[in-house]
């Protein structure tokens, strides 16, 4: 077990050097520095301008290492500020990234945390209460509406949501934010009905899907041939068993939750790392969406090791050896 | 690239391949029993939902086939002069100042008289185009963002998948590398970096999508690929001394081709949506619902309502996207041979 996770780390230290090479790929090679200072400053920007620009944002520095220059060019420069985490200013407003980042992880984890566990929980119920009446009406009309709310843009459920439970029904805010733990949840509560309802659908059918594939499994049979009841054989067979590849399949996203969300964020005016993306693309901040897309990475390379530890822990078949 | 997009002879072209390709692939599965009879199995467990395809697909067409000059553009020189479709040649220049409620005689704020009254059977938007226009022109981009993404993200998918899981060892190593560096930078994220590197436009936006689509598709093919490789007609081929290449297009390829219409049809509505959360963020693609969704989500703010942009934009993606859904589910259930075993 540990050979195995000392080997699962290291190759995921390999692939976060392989997105940091993909960045720089990216934001160093296909958009130049001077394609970065011209989007900052304007197109038709003179050349003394964009050499300024560029010096004071410290693109100054040739690409790659050479002579003269083996440890003071863009190269080494990128890797270095995002292994520290000393991710510099930001090309746009000149504050220093790290603080950002810092100050928006809050925010977003106080949405997209009720929001995940929430709508796993609301899903996991109706899928299984669907496949207990699999075959039926109750099934056909549950799949029906399934399929309809698949098909809906999450915009919609946006703007829908403000529309009717904000200016209709006046029950919450229709977007705002607040430090203070006691008034958040009153903002909170649209975005995370919104963010539940909009994956409500796929996740429901994809739960029922699991479980009625357990149910059609010999040991369920068994259970059922030696007289337990039909509510025992769902709650203590089928559920248990379809949970294994329920639980390896939300494990990889729990830490990318502090990245919170694009959409939800700015539409709601939470003030998390969404707003922050969002904020850096509008103002063409390429050293701020450089770190977010790297922490992004991060995280999520950390819930692929994470996902390949709770398949050894969840099912004692899987041998990782 | 993007000059040569925008011609109106290369989209013709174009228009014309992929008509050329459609009745084609028609042909090979009027001659093959197989895909017949899985055509027809589709066509009869959903013949609502593929009528609404071939719709959406003759809009499209429609909105394709465009030359410059002839036709009434009311005086506008600049539009005499610039390719017009089928469809911009069926509404003319019916533009009034601004909102007008639908079928309306007068303009929504201030009440003035509209250059043409009634006419605006979904009323006009705040630069007081016709809504039903701009929503039929949604057709084409949706079915373009879909179709287009698909032509780059599944080429490249097979190609990867079946090299890395038909000849293994450092082939496979390196692409799989490949792949876990693309699956590790979380979607929207990757979506957005590639735009910004690229440029904010359509062109980028679909090659984006398409990049970041293919490692699920490749993963799968890479998977098959390998099953396949140890075959007995491929060990069989090998032993006879087939060339490699000739074993991958005559016994690989023909058996990921089902693969490919699942993936085809599952990533097609996905695309579409992803389209619609960029345009929220301003870095979509011109002229789509999505667009035209995130242009008007102040509208029901409004006092008194403007909701016949959401709804005309909303309508049109939720058509397709159910329309396509529904398809997708029955191809997945007639062509997946696991699922197909349970329904027998």
């Amino acid at each position: 077990m540990l050979a195995y996770l000392v080997r699962r780390a290291a190759y995921g230290v390999l692939v976060v050097f392989g997105v940091l090479m993909l960045l720089f790929a990216l934001f160093f090679g296909v958009t130049k520095p001077d394609d970065i200072a011209r989007r900052a400053i304007g197109e038709k920007a003179m050349p003394s301008v964009i050499a300024q620009w560029k010096k004071n944002h410290g693109y100054d520095r040739p690409l790659w290492p050479g002579a003269g220059h083996l440890t003071d060019n863009l190269l080494v420069d990128h890797f270095r500020k995002m292994l520290t985490f000393d991710f510099g200013r930001s090309d746009a407003d000149d504050t220093p990234i790290i603080n950002r980042i810092k100050d928006g992880a809050g925010p977003s984890l106080s949405l997209t945390l009720p929001e995940f566990t929430c709508g796993i929980g609301l899903g996991l119920i109706i899928a299984l209460f669907l496949a207990f009446f699999r075959e039926t009406y109750i099934d056909r009309a549950g799949l029906v509406l399934g399929v309809l709310g698949m098909s809906v843009s999450v915009l919609l459920y946006i703007i829908g949501g403000q529309f009717l439970i904000g200016k209709l029904l006046r029950w919450f805010p229709i977007s705002g934010f607040d430090s203070s733990w006691l008034v958040r949840p009153r903002f909170l509560m649209l975005p995370v009905i919104v963010g539940i309802a909009a994956y409500l659908g796929s996740d429901t059918r994809f739960y029922r899907t699991l479980f009625v594939e357990e149910i059609h499994r010999d040991y369920v049979r068994t259970a059922r041939a030696k007289g337990a009841g039909e509510i025992r054989v769902m709650a203590r067979h089928v559920l248990r068993n379809a949970l294994i590849p329920i639980l390896t399949g939300i494990v990889i996203s729990v830490p990318t939750l502090f990245m919170g969300s694009l959409l939800l964020e700015n539409a709601f005016g939470i003030p998390g790392l969404g707003s922050l993306t969002v904020d850096a693309i509008t103002g063409n901040d390429f050293a701020t969406l450089r770190a977010i897309v790297f922490i992004g990475s991060l995280l999520l390379v950390g819930g692929q090791i994470l996902t390949d530890i709770t398949y050894t822990l969840a099912d004692p078949r899987i041998r990782l050896e | 690239m993007a000059a040569l997009l925008s011609s109106h002879i290369t989209a013709n072209a174009v228009v014309g391949l992929l008509l050329l390709g459609a009745l084609w692939v028609a042909r090979f599965v009027r001659r093959n029993r197989l895909w017949r009879d899985a055509f027809t199995q589709i066509a009869r467990r959903r013949p609502l939902a593929l009528a609404v395809c071939a719709l959406y697909v003759s809009l499209g067409l429609i909105d394709s086939v465009a030359w410059i000059g002839g036709g009434d553009t009311g005086g506008d020189a600049v539009a005499s002069h610039q390719p017009r479709s089928l469809l911009d040649r069926a509404f003319g220049t019916s533009r009034e100042r601004s909102y007008s409620a639908p079928l309306a005689r007068a303009e929504f704020y201030g009440q003035r008289p509209l250059a043409h009254p009634g006419k605006h059977l979904l009323g006009t938007d705040v630069l007081g185009r016709d809504v039903l226009f701009v929503t039929l022109k949604g057709a084409r981009i949706a079915l373009l963002i879909g179709g287009l993404t698909s032509l780059i993200s599944i080429p490249l998918a097979l190609f990867f998948g079946v090299l890395a899981g038909y000849f293994g060892k450092w082939l496979d190593d390196a692409i799989f590398f490949l792949m876990s560096v693309l699956a590790s930078v979380p979607g929207i994220l990757l979506l957005i970096a590639l735009i910004m590197a690229l440029g904010k436009s359509t062109l980028s936006v679909c090659l984006a999508l398409g990049v970041t689509g293919w490692v699920g598709f490749c993963r799968i093919a890479r998977g098959e690929a390998m099953k396949l490789r140890e075959l007995d007609y491929v060990h069989a081929a090998r032993a006879l001394g087939v060339p490699e290449v000739r074993i991958i297009l005559r016994h690989i390829l023909p058996n990921l081709i089902h693969l490919i219409v699942i993936t085809f049809v599952l990533t097609f509505s996905s695309q579409v949506l992803s389209e619609a959360v960029l345009s929220w963020i301003n870095i979509g693609v011109d002229g789509s619902w999505g667009q035209m969704i995130a242009q008007a989500k102040d509208e029901l703010a409004r006092d008194p309502i403007v909701w016949w942009n959401i709804a005309g934009a909303g309508g049109g993606l939720f058509g397709l996207l159910l329309a396509i859904n529904m398809v997708g589910d029955a191809v997945r259930d007639v062509l997946d041979p696991r699922t197909s075993k349970e329904n027998l």
